[in-house]
């Protein structure tokens, strides 16, 4: 079936129904179809661990799994990943009881300021699923996309190779 | 704005033909930036990631059909063998987040002349497969790229594939930024060698208003290179090539790159690039006649 969603009198944006899984838990909400995922998982769910840095997929910052793939969620439409499993650091693990790695990047001082840190910590959940925590050298160029502007790479590189040694 | 969302190539088809200002959006690596900083109000937006058939490829005979819906992840991870410099090129894209979602139909649709894969896609002859609910047509690559940013599409058409043979031979791909992820490209350049045929594609991207082959490069090389006693490249052929390469562009002073700078580092990478395929193709024989 074609959906069409139309504009009314071509001004104002007709909102549109979606449905996610986010951090496991099924959520509808109305967005207008040019809300980005990740103004939908801040604005609208509450859900402010994804960062909006660049707002241009520069910066890492945004960063959040969909169906376990990272991806920016600033440069994909909420419209878009109707029906798809979304995790964001909140997710992860809690204070309490903290991810692997979120723990690491606490152990290691993978962090200054912080603001990177929620996509950092995402990206590497990802990049060790996906095998790439093999040497500093590898996990330096797969944590490419995620900058962090305190320049804290040395504790976030030790951090990832600690997370990945720990759960291999 | 409206958003429309097929399910189906042949609904996608339909809508476009409807409503031809449509913007195709897939991976929405280019097409979200341009939302986001409201460089672009489009009427339309044209969702093409519920179209299955979008994201797979497939090979008979040696010949390769890219759906334009395939990510580059999915390029570097299954198709480096068949399509060498196609995965190359998909490896030096932005960053692991990009790649799993931006896709040679994007990259083509933009038409950028930065686009990484462009210089590639020459070199190795691509064909550009175009639909719309007229029917279907061919487009080669040296055809498709007309301006910055414009490509041979028709308005109501859409990108369905990117036919490639297998490399016949090496393929080298390579690109100058200021770091090795998240640029746009300073300056590209790609080389395949065809020794069947005795031919050489070459072809430079982000040093011109569109992605172009170097073609005196091709032809001098082509002449240069001698195929069936192959033998280490004497410099001076590497030199020349280089120059011929550098002589292909017509680049532009801008916040990336002064036109000279291109010009000089494209002579550079294809002085590499030839020496590695070069060498790769030596080793072959090598190993063939052993």
């Amino acid at each position: 079936m074609i959906e069409v969603v139309p504009s009314e009198g071509g001004v104002v944006p007709a909102a549109v129904e979606v449905g996610l899984v986010v951090n496991g838990e099924a959520r509808r909400l109305v967005v207008e179809p040019r809300v980005t995922l990740l103004d939908a998982l801040r604005e609208r769910l509450g859900l402010t661990g994804a960062k909006k840095g660049c707002d241009h997929g520069e910066c890492g910052a945004c960063t959040v799994l969909v169906d376990d793939r990272r991806i920016y969620s600033c440069t994909t439409l909420a419209v878009m990943q109707e029906g798809r499993r979304v995790t964001t650091v909140e997710g992860l693990g809690t204070p309490e009881s903290p991810h692997p790695v979120q723990a690491a990047f606490v152990e290691h001082d993978g962090m200054q300021c912080g603001m990177c840190t929620p996509g950092q910590v995402v990206s590497a959940v990802a990049l060790i699923a996906e095998g790439h925590a093999g040497s500093e050298d590898e996990i330096r160029e797969w944590m490419s996309g995620n900058l962090c502007r305190c320049a804290a790479y040395p504790g976030i590189v030790a951090a990832v190779r600690a997370a990945a040694g720990g759960a291999s | 704005m409206d958003f429309l969302r097929p399910n189906t190539f042949a609904e996608a088809l339909a809508l476009k033909a409807e409503q031809p200002d449509a913007v195709p959006i897939a991976g929405g690596t280019d097409v979200m930036v341009e939302l986001n900083f409201d460089h672009r109000r489009p009427p339309a937006l044209l969702d093409l990631t519920r179209i299955a058939e979008l994201r797979e490829w497939s090979a008979v005979d040696g010949k390769l059909r890219v759906g334009s819906g395939v990510p580059y992840a999915r390029i570097i991870e299954q198709l480096g063998g068949q399509l060498p410099g196609l995965a190359m090129a998909s490896r030096t894209v932005g960053s692991p987040q990009i790649r799993n979602r931006g896709t040679v139909g994007g990259n083509l649709g933009a038409a950028s002349p930065a686009g990484d894969t462009h210089p590639v896609l020459l070199a190795g002859d691509a064909v550009i497969e175009a639909a719309s609910a007229r029917g279907t047509r061919m487009i080669p690559a040296a055809e498709f790229y007309l301006g910055v940013k414009r490509n041979a599409l028709e308005p109501d058409e859409l990108i369905a594939a990117v036919h490639l043979n297998a490399a016949p031979g090496p393929e080298q791909f390579a690109k100058v930024g200021t770091r090795n992820a998240m640029v746009i490209a300073v300056c590209s350049f790609a080389i395949a060698l065809h020794p069947a045929e005795k031919r050489v594609g070459a072809a430079v991207g982000s040093a011109a208003p569109t992605p172009r082959h170097a073609t005196a490069a091709e032809e001098f090389l082509a002449g240069e290179l001698d195929w069936d006693a192959p033998k280490p490249l004497l410099d001076s052929v590497k030199r020349r090539f280089g120059e011929l390469v550098a002589e292909a562009a017509s680049p532009i002073d801008d916040v990336r790159g002064s036109a000279a700078y291109r010009k000089h580092a494209l002579a550079v990478l294809a002085r590499r690039t030839l020496g590695w395929a070069w060498q790769d193709h030596l080793g072959k024989e090598t190993r063939e006649c052993a």
